[in-house]
């Protein structure tokens, strides 16, 4: 952020005026925004921003997607492995809508986006011109903020506006829809000023003392204290500060799957994953904690199973920037409303230094039972089909936890996120709020794109590859190193899961067929191979992450395995079935 | 209206929200989805000019529980463009509706008194012309219906009721407010999360 605001005036000096047209502007403002990477798809209504593009091609890397929803994953992989704004270019019409599925996943994941679109000349706004559609009232209950340009004075200060508010406050998504005329008319440009104050937009809550004493009060008199964290932490960049408060209090603390990775997996008071296949003992404990402190999360239904016995019996203490989620779930006895990289550092200058030995010795009782029930099976099997945790395990043995791993949604998802390893944060992109199958794909190639120097694995099923795997082209044409593990079950199956627990195994459309993946693969030029056997896998991973290069690896899984633990819908977390 | 029973039973009441939102082409739909996403009604809404400049001020009158309207009162606040929302029920507003009926003027003239008819129901004549004349009343709901059950008999050629408009009693206005928000760093006033602070006088402004 620092960087762009340095690098705000590079076109113009004071005073100094510029005729340009719009469309240079808005390239101009996404340069002065730290701008290096587009991911976007051309079209009639976006020409002339195209036209414009093929001048800064030194400046800014244009991604061409295969797709817009495509392009709007990438864009989410980018934001949430960089920490930066991603940003997508569409055309009107057709391409505009194609990016609602990226919006709403963004919106519900809190990723900070600029999505700009093309739309037709002003004058036709209401016609049905060629390829016009409403796309701000299409896309407003899935952005942040969007806003419709049809004067090119207004792009600068509208760009502006639009990175303030996509990463300030509660990041998400923000689309701007830019009328044809608009991108041509050439206008005084003045240079590009960051929006740094809307009046009626408060991102950043003053911190409340009473609130903060309060918090660290209750902190301070739990015998059995417990601390649930999401990807506020991350989006806050806090895992610093997260890390110190834990440290100091000595509490245990369990995690959505966005908030994977802001501390290490291995940490010792770091108890595993909450929700419905999260682990045992994070869910079993919730109901029997004295003190619950939730933190950059919010008491998602995945993660709360039924409300109303949802640790009734515990003090709530809630810390999040976004006051719409206090009490929006769960009641909080201390809401403790700020950005966590304030707050958290306040409250461990409160809390007393402590250790909680024997209440996260009850945590390791719930693990041993977990590992010997559900977890060892899991990642060990010794005969059988080849089960999706050991591929997990497997990898983790190969990468040491250093990999960035990006899934789609179902199955796959839920046990990469169980058992996968990480060292660092950031490394887990996953679509946790909307469940998008056919987020990995795309998501991957963005993930690699904002973290270059990073092994990004994408962890993908059968079914999910097959709703974006046109972004194999991209990959393709852009050169990419990505790794696509496709845990292929010849199922969808999440879903027969459920038919099997709560349908009585009446399989209703879920069996998928697939095409021969890594024949597809080749014809894009990607190198790949399949594995099914047990004693190729280890070498398989290996050559995978040791290609040069983008590479897919189908591996064939146990056709009818289920997620365990599992939370049944309707009922209580400590309800939680190991089997 | 039936309120007193219906807190009761449904714990729902008329609530009468105000929210204080920038003049922008959208903020309208940005609202009225935050209440037709979850299945609520919105029984009444006025939106124009507030006192202040380039700053619009929504009464939205829905029937829901106080828990919900809560809820709806952060969402609502949340959207960039809205400064600040408030949310009050009847006993802490005071509100009026106007409405306007259309009666031809010769039956009118011929039947009944038409001074007393305004006097007791505190309406006025607007336009009166040989075809038809216009009146005027402001009030509740009930007073504006008990001049509509007058004027059936006489021919009602139409009728036309405005949204509830509301005062909030205990409250100092925006003015004050809004040159705090316009500063860089806002005084506490402002940036303190008022649901929050003040749980059970979440009113006063």
């Amino acid at each position: 952020m620092d960087t762009a605001h340095e690098e705000a005036t590079t076109l113009t000096e004071p005073k100094k005026t510029t005729t340009v047209s719009g469309s240079v502007a808005l390239l101009e403002g996404l340069i002065a925004e730290g701008t290096d990477t587009i991911f976007g798809y051309p079209g009639g209504a976006i020409m002339p921003i195209y036209d414009a593009l093929y001048d800064y091609k030194e400046k800014l890397q244009h991604i061409l997607v295969r797709h817009e929803q495509g392009g709007t994953h990438a864009g989410q992989g980018y934001a949430r492995t960089s920490g930066k704004v991603g940003v997508v270019f569409a055309t009107s019409g057709p391409g505009a809508t194609n990016l609602v599925t990226g919006l709403a996943d963004a919106q519900i994941d809190s990723t900070p986006m600029v999505c700009i679109t093309g739309q037709v000349f002003a004058h036709l706004l209401g016609t049905d011109a060629f390829q016009e559609t409403d796309v701000i009232n299409i896309t407003t209950p899935v952005t942040k903020w969007n806003y419709q340009v049809t004067d090119a004075n207004e792009i600068p200060s509208v760009l502006a506006k639009a990175f303030y508010i996509a990463r300030s406050g509660r990041p998400g998504p923000v689309l701007i829809d830019i009328t044809k005329n608009a991108q041509l008319q050439m206008f005084e440009y003045e240079g590009y000023t960051p929006c740094e104050h809307i009046r009626s937009y408060r991102p950043k809550p003053l911190i409340r003392k009473e609130y903060i004493e309060q918090a660290a009060a209750l902190i301070n008199s739990a015998k059995k204290p417990f601390i649930l964290f999401g990807q506020g932490v991350l989006l806050g960049n806090a895992e610093q500060e997260f890390k110190a408060f834990v440290e100091k209090t000595g509490i245990p603390a369990a995690w959505t799957i966005l908030g994977a990775g802001a501390i290490p997996t291995d940490h010792p008071l770091n108890v595993g994953m909450l929700g419905m296949h999260g682990n045992y003992g994070p869910n079993v404990q919730t109901n029997s904690c004295d003190v619950l402190i939730a933190i950059g999360m919010r008491f998602d239904d995945r993660v709360t199973g039924r409300l109303d016995k949802y640790a009734k019996q515990a003090k709530v203490i809630h810390l999040d920037i976004d006051p719409a989620e206090i009490d929006k779930n769960v009641k909080a006895d201390v809401p403790v409303w700020g950005d966590c990289k304030e707050t958290l550092p306040l409250l461990t200058a409160l809390a007393e230094q402590k250790e909680h030995t024997e209440w996260v010795e009850e945590f390791r009782a719930y693990d041993k039972t977990e590992q010997e029930t559900v977890i060892q099976k899991e990642l060990n099997p010794e005969t059988g089909e080849l089960t999706m945790g050991e591929v997990i395990n497997k990898l983790n043995e190969l990468t040491k936890g250093d990999a960035v791993i990006v899934t789609d949604v179902g199955q796959h998802q839920m046990i990469a996120c169980r058992y996968a390893k990480f060292n660092k944060t950031r490394s887990n992109i996953t679509s946790g709020g909307l469940g998008t199958m056919g987020f990995g794909l795309p998501a991957a190639i963005g993930a690699k794109f904002g973290a270059p120097d990073r092994t990004v694995v994408a962890i993908i099923g059968d079914g999910g590859f097959q709703m974006t795997c046109q972004e194999l082209g991209t990959i393709m044409q852009s050169g990419i190193d990505v790794k696509i593990m496709i845990l292929n079950n010849r199922f969808l199956g999440m879903v027969r899961q459920w038919q099997q627990l709560f349908h009585e195994k009446r399989y209703s459309f879920v069996d998928i067929t697939s095409p021969d993946f890594v024949k597809l693969a080749d014809s894009y030029y990607i190198a790949g191979k399949k594995v099914s056997e047990r004693e190729d896998l280890g070498a398989a991973i290996d050559e995978m992450l040791n290609h040069k290069g983008s590479y897919l690896l189908e591996v064939m899984v146990a056709k009818e395995h289920n997620v365990f633990p599992m939370v049944p819908q309707g009922s209580s977390v400590s309800e939680i079935r190991l089997k | 209206m039936s309120n007193s029973n219906d807190i009761e039973i449904t714990g729902k009441q008329e609530f009468t929200i105000t929210a204080y939102t920038e003049n922008r082409i959208g903020i309208l739909n940005r609202i009225a989805i935050i209440f037709s996403r979850r299945k609520i009604n919105i029984e009444s809404l006025n939106t124009s000019p507030s006192e202040i400049e380039h700053i619009h001020r929504f009464n939205i009158l829905i029937h829901e529980t106080e828990e919900v309207v809560r809820k709806l009162a952060r969402q609502i606040e949340k959207q960039v463009e809205v400064l600040k929302v408030y949310y009050n029920t009847n006993e802490d507003i005071i509100w009026q509706e106007l409405a306007l009926y259309k009666v031809p003027t010769d039956t009118i003239a011929e039947k009944v008194s038409v001074e007393r008819l305004l006097r007791e129901n505190g309406a006025r004549a607007v336009v009166i012309r040989k075809d038809y004349t216009v009146f005027e009343t402001t009030g509740h709901r009930e007073e504006t219906d008990k001049l509509i059950e007058v004027l059936q008999p006489y021919g009602l050629i139409e009728f036309v009721r405005s949204a509830r408009v509301a005062i909030i009693k205990d409250s100092d206005g925006f003015n004050r407010k809004l040159r705090e928000f316009e500063r860089r760093e806002p005084g506490e006033d402002v940036i303190e999360n008022e649901f929050l602070d003040k749980e059970k006088n979440v009113f006063s402004m």
